[in-house]
């Protein structure tokens, strides 16, 4: 499906990570590479780290140490106009889509065509439609978010990432808040975008189903740390006891020790 | 970091001191920094072929200006009464009722109109501004422009800016009309001087700095109200409760800062 790593230069390249929130260790020494073409899943519970790891791939924000390249670039050393031009290439969809809700769909898709380009009026419609009809819109243009579903507003928001054509797309969550047959068609839809327009796509999530269903690979953090990289198969055969345990959704168990729950729920009192 | 409780009270206090002190010194340089960068869109924009939008200003001037034009009429309207009806009192003791002329047209235009007027549109627009921005940043509108290589300060805050920096003065000089016109109508009536030796009096009072005073000031309001409504809204976390906190911190902090403002100006304009 996509070429080896010796011969074509990475998409994505993230070279020992490490960030803090406050004076916590979020991320610890990630080591990631996206092959162009790839659809990249990546996987963890919940403060795993995993949308702290989107955030600094999109530039939103600053590392601890470590580097991110996107499109051969590093980011954490480039000036404000520079991002700016590198994410015309770039387009994400957010968890609730993050649509602008003071516009319309269609000028919500719209609006990177208005401010990066100097196409004409007939020509930014005639694309909004493009990219509405690529989503399964087609004259939804003039509705307002608000008059969306939940899996509407994900394929509206998927129209906008695309707009400019982008190298890279991103997705957060995309099956958050979705039932399980919305969110296999928009599975089917990132695999069809990939099909049609030969995006890279990187999806961060924790559904395993989704993942599985769309990845190339996946890569597994866990607690800041990366447990695995492979393919489908690969992650599946993994014998880890972390990963046997999200596959098959068994609590891991703490053990209790009496004494230090006793002082947790007196600690503090007089 | 939360303060020690094991520590002795003066160094919780000095610490909590400090903190605040560093927080409130990062807070106004972000300020500035976001002022200096919406200038530098207005100006630099067009050649790096990213201008300010010109259509989301004039949009942002109907919300902030011509809307508010009838409750700013109103209240300074009042605000004229009520200095006139104070005034006559007041100078009634010294047989200068008439006198009061000068006191409303000086106090109006000085102070009042900009002052009532900054209130007003605080009250108004800087909540708004940060009930928006808020909501933008939670439900990650904000961050989706930033990825889309759209500068948040050029198309959020820009408009906003020149908006306010062009409506609010305008509003003073219907203000400063509105409350002259309102106490005349109380001198009309309480004093029976007609209208027309009113305004000449007020005209003749009068002078082109006490005008400009109150213009130069709020100027100053406008960069005030939308600095602290934007900040305000862009610091928002944690859902819904954080909207509606920062909409009341910003209100209550930009009109404070108003009226510091406004005592600190004043001293110098009148040096």
């Amino acid at each position: 499906m996509f070429a080896q790593p010796s011969q074509v230069a990475p998409v994505i390249e993230v070279r020992d990570l490490v960030t803090h929130y406050g004076s916590r260790r979020i991320l610890d020494g990630v080591n990631l590479t996206v092959q162009p073409g790839e659809i990249m899943v990546i996987m963890g519970s919940s403060g795993s780290g995993k949308t702290t790891l989107l955030n600094h791939m999109l530039g939103l924000s600053r590392p601890s140490s470590g580097n991110i390249f996107l499109l051969g670039r590093d980011v954490g050393a480039m000036s404000g106009s520079e991002l700016n031009d590198l994410r015309k290439q770039i387009g994400v969809t957010f968890q609730g889509g993050a649509l602008f809700s003071s516009m319309t769909v269609g000028e919500n898709v719209q609006l990177p065509l208005r401010e990066h380009t100097q196409l004409d009026e007939n020509t930014i419609q005639i694309m909004t439609r493009m990219k509405l009809e690529i989503v399964n819109l087609a004259g939804f243009e003039h509705f307002m978010p608000s008059e969306l579903s939940g899996g509407m507003a994900k394929r509206a928001a998927v129209a906008r990432a695309i707009a400019m054509d982008p190298k890279l797309l991103f997705f957060d969550e995309p099956s958050a808040g979705l039932d399980p047959v919305v969110s296999a068609g928009l599975d089917e839809l990132i695999l069809r975008l990939r099909r049609a327009m030969n995006i890279t796509i990187v999806v961060v999530t924790h559904e395993l189903q989704s993942a599985f269903k769309i990845a190339d690979r996946i890569t597994m953090l866990d607690h800041g740390k990366v447990l695995m990289t492979g393919t489908v198969d690969e992650v599946r055969a993994a014998k880890d006891e972390h990963m046997q345990h999200l596959f098959n959704r068994l609590l891991e168990e703490v053990p209790i020790d009496a004494d230090e729950y006793l002082q947790r729920l007196t600690e503090d009192i007089e | 970091m939360a303060a020690d409780p094991a520590r002795p009270a003066w160094y919780r206090v000095t610490d909590a001191v400090g903190r605040v002190t560093v927080a409130s010194v990062s807070q106004i340089g972000y300020a500035c920094a976001l002022f200096c960068e919406s200038l530098y869109w207005l100006f630099a924009g067009p050649r790096r072929r990213q201008p300010v939008s010109m259509s989301s200003t004039a949009l942002e001037m109907m919300k902030i200006g011509v809307q508010a034009i009838p409750i700013t009429a109103i209240l300074s309207l009042s605000v004229g009464i009520m200095i006139a009806i104070q005034g006559i009192h007041t100078l009634r003791d010294f047989g200068a009722e008439a006198r009061v002329v000068d006191a409303i047209a000086m106090s109006i235009t000085r102070e009042f109109g900009a002052l009532i007027t900054a209130f007003l549109v605080a009250g108004r627009s800087g909540s708004a501004i940060t009930a928006q921005l808020g909501s933008m940043r939670i439900s990650q509108e904000i961050d989706a422009l930033q990825v889309m290589g759209i500068n948040p300060v050029r198309y959020l805050v820009a408009p906003l800016l020149i908006a306010m920096l062009v409506m609010l003065p305008c509003l003073t000089v219907l203000a400063d009309v509105m409350g002259i016109l309102g106490g005349g109508l109380f001198c009309g009536f309480q004093l029976n001087m007609d209208m027309q030796s009113y305004v000449q009096r007020s005209l003749d009072v009068l002078d082109a700095n006490d005008i400009t005073q109150g213009l130069f000031k709020s100027a100053v309001f406008a960069v005030l109200i939308t600095l602290v409504g934007v900040i305000n809204g862009f610091a928002v976390t944690g859902g819904a409760s954080g909207v509606g906190k920062a909409t009341t911190h910003s209100v209550v902090a930009s009109i404070s800062a108003i009226i510091i403002a406004d005592m600190i100006f004043t001293f110098f304009l009148n040096r």
